[in-house]
């Protein structure tokens, strides 16, 4: 986006002031009181201001010496980049392919509208109820299980379905697929279709076009998309409760525990640390784009 | 525009249809488990077919009050979107011209988008608690009695649970004005101008009627994606329950196609509000040209 100074000169300035101060009220100083708080004592009922690294200390707790294998801390973590990890190559692949369709399979725009707001509309409806509808599919007695049952493929029912890493990943799929295709799609529309034709006429293959210049060119596009589903992920503490039957561990689950116990201060330092690996994968992502050029 | 009929058309189509069924699949299989008999259970086969669990919704047999939490969700969704179109529109209109702050200001609601909504929860919740012990501490110390023996949470739906949601809402708000301001023709403001419109005249006449059809797409994303939140607003709602609370509750304790019920009213409500709005914006787009 380019601020330009045109011939409308009112000066609106102050137009954004509400805006910035929700976000003044409701994101910056949040932020800044957790860091802040992340360095004080507490007790079972209170928080008490102070300046210690205890909540910090508690974290990594055995994670530098030797013996008994990975600390809780680090354990987590793994367990988090895992269900990132799966989910983003899911998302990405799958994305990719729907935005490409749409982008260069689809030639009517009204279809094409049409066909991007099939894929929208679910983004707008509950998460929670999202998820619950797997559990008729994927249930000890749900419909895969029994169509499986019924072709004679298994003797009994798959238990790793529902309430697994499994359904978790998918449950992930499902909920944030939406976030790539439509990066993905806003950087494929932008490209010039001539540039396609010439390699087409020049003879190169469908594999090579998709290679060779529709993944380079909508290279911000999945950046964009990638960022996105990362951070969802990293995050993530319903999902994976809910999907994983509340067995799995996330360093969102463990902030959301601490809080339900009033462990504020813990729940800080844990926050502070998600934050901190969150904006760094953020940053080495962004160091390929310039993401105001998309808007 | 790459040729059909090749097998590379095949595959993509393929996919894209099968990419639907798995969107689209299994909410369709709750709404027709939500409509069984009395003996239905939570899976299929389907048992018989009524409207039995919409009746016993409806009674709130055993369940906490879901009316209540539903009307507190719509109450909400509302406000939040009536603040999310005036806060983005006029946030819109400011970013047209550089402003002190600008860059900063984008890059924080851009922020806001992808901070773990966890953490931002967690911030919300420790500054109202904060504000608490500062709201008990100014009662001790000035022995106001209402304070002392009364006051329990500044945290509410509507303090800290609709800002929780604005976070949310506002960047995509703001996103959408500054897709349709790079693409607007300034060259319209322009000759209402030079026709003499006063800077009120031309957004009321010229810039809302071109702008409107985008803005019932944020208030869209306003009202939906507030009536639907959960992660950010888990934290912050106080005492109260909205909808998606209590179905995340009712995820672990309900055995029967009661929550297929709720799920498929919840969903028709997001039908209801996606079709009334993307109706809406069609309408407005044919009667520009």
């Amino acid at each position: 986006m380019q601020f330009s100074s045109g011939k409308i000169k009112p000066h609106v300035g102050w137009l954004a002031l509400p805006f910035a101060l929700v976000f003044f009220a409701y994101f910056v100083l949040p932020l800044v009181l957790t860091i802040i708080v992340s360095f004080w004592d507490y007790t079972d009922y209170a928080i008490i201001p102070a300046l210690i690294l205890d909540n910090y200390i508690y974290i990594f707790d055995g994670c530098f010496s030797n013996e008994g294998g990975l600390c809780l801390t680090l354990k987590t973590y793994l367990s988090t980049f895992f269900f990132c990890f799966f989910t983003w190559l899911i998302t990405l692949v799958l994305g990719f392919c729907v935005a490409y369709f749409l982008a260069f399979y689809v030639n009517s725009i009204p279809l094409q509208v049409c066909l991007f707001l099939v894929c929208t509309i679910p983004f707008w409806t509950s998460n929670v109820i999202r998820m619950v509808s797997w559990i008729p599919l994927l249930g000890r007695n749900g419909l895969v299980n029994e169509f499986f049952l019924s072709l004679g493929i298994i003797d009994q029912p798959i238990e790793w379905l529902l309430y697994s890493s499994f359904s978790v990943i998918l449950a992930l799929v499902h909920l944030y697929t939406l976030f790539m295709i439509v990066p993905i799609f806003n950087s494929m529309i932008r490209i010039d279709r001539s540039i396609v034709e010439a390699a087409y006429d020049a003879g190169a293959s469908h594999r090579q076009i998709i290679f060779n210049i529709i993944i380079p060119l909508s290279k911000t596009g999945i950046i964009i998309g990638s960022i996105f589903v990362v951070t969802v992920v990293m995050g993530d503490f319903l999902t994976i409760g809910i999907m994983g039957g509340q067995q799995l561990a996330s360093v969102g689950k463990i902030i959301n525990t601490e809080m339900n116990y009033l462990q504020f201060p813990g729940a800080a330092a844990n926050a502070v640390i998600l934050l901190i690996i969150t904006i760094f994968i953020i940053y080495v992502m962004t160091r390929f784009i310039d993401i105001r050029k998309e808007l | 525009m790459f040729r059909k009929n090749t097998f590379g058309y095949y595959l993509f189509l393929s996919i894209f249809i099968s990419f639907v069924i798995f969107l689209y699949g299994p909410i369709f299989s709750i709404i027709s488990l939500s409509f069984q008999g009395p003996d239905g259970g939570l899976v299929f086969p389907l048992q018989g077919f009524s409207i039995h669990w919409f009746k016993e919704l409806w009674n709130g047999s055993g369940l906490v009050d879901i009316g209540a939490s539903f009307r507190r969700s719509i109450a909400l969704g509302f406000l939040v979107m009536l603040l999310t179109v005036t806060l983005s529109v006029a946030a819109g209109l400011a970013f047209r011209r550089n402003f002190f702050g600008a860059n900063i200001l984008f890059y924080v609601a851009v922020a806001s988008l992808i901070v773990p909504s966890i953490v931002l929860s967690l911030g919300i919740a420790l500054e109202f608690r904060i504000i608490d012990n500062i709201i008990l501490w100014i009662g001790k110390s000035l022995e106001i009695k209402q304070i002392e023996d009364n006051f329990q949470t500044s945290l509410g739906m509507y303090t800290s649970g609709f800002g929780a949601q604005l976070t949310w809402t506002l960047p995509f708000g703001l996103l959408i004005m500054f897709a349709i301001f790079n693409r607007f023709d300034r060259s319209f403001e322009e000759a209402a101008k030079d026709l003499g419109a006063s800077s009120y005249q031309t957004f009321r006449y010229v810039v809302f009627p071109i702008i409107l059809p985008s803005i019932i797409g944020i208030a869209l994303f306003g009202f939906t994606l507030s009536y639907d939140e959960l992660a950010r607003s888990s934290q912050v709602m106080g005492a109260t329950n909205t909808l998606p609370l209590d179905l995340r509750g009712l995820t672990t304790t309900v055995t029967t196609p009661i929550i297929y019920a709720l799920g498929t009213i919840t969903t028709a409500v997001s039908f209801f509000v996606i079709g009334l709005s993307l109706g809406l914006v069609f309408l407005f787009n044919r009667r520009k040209f």
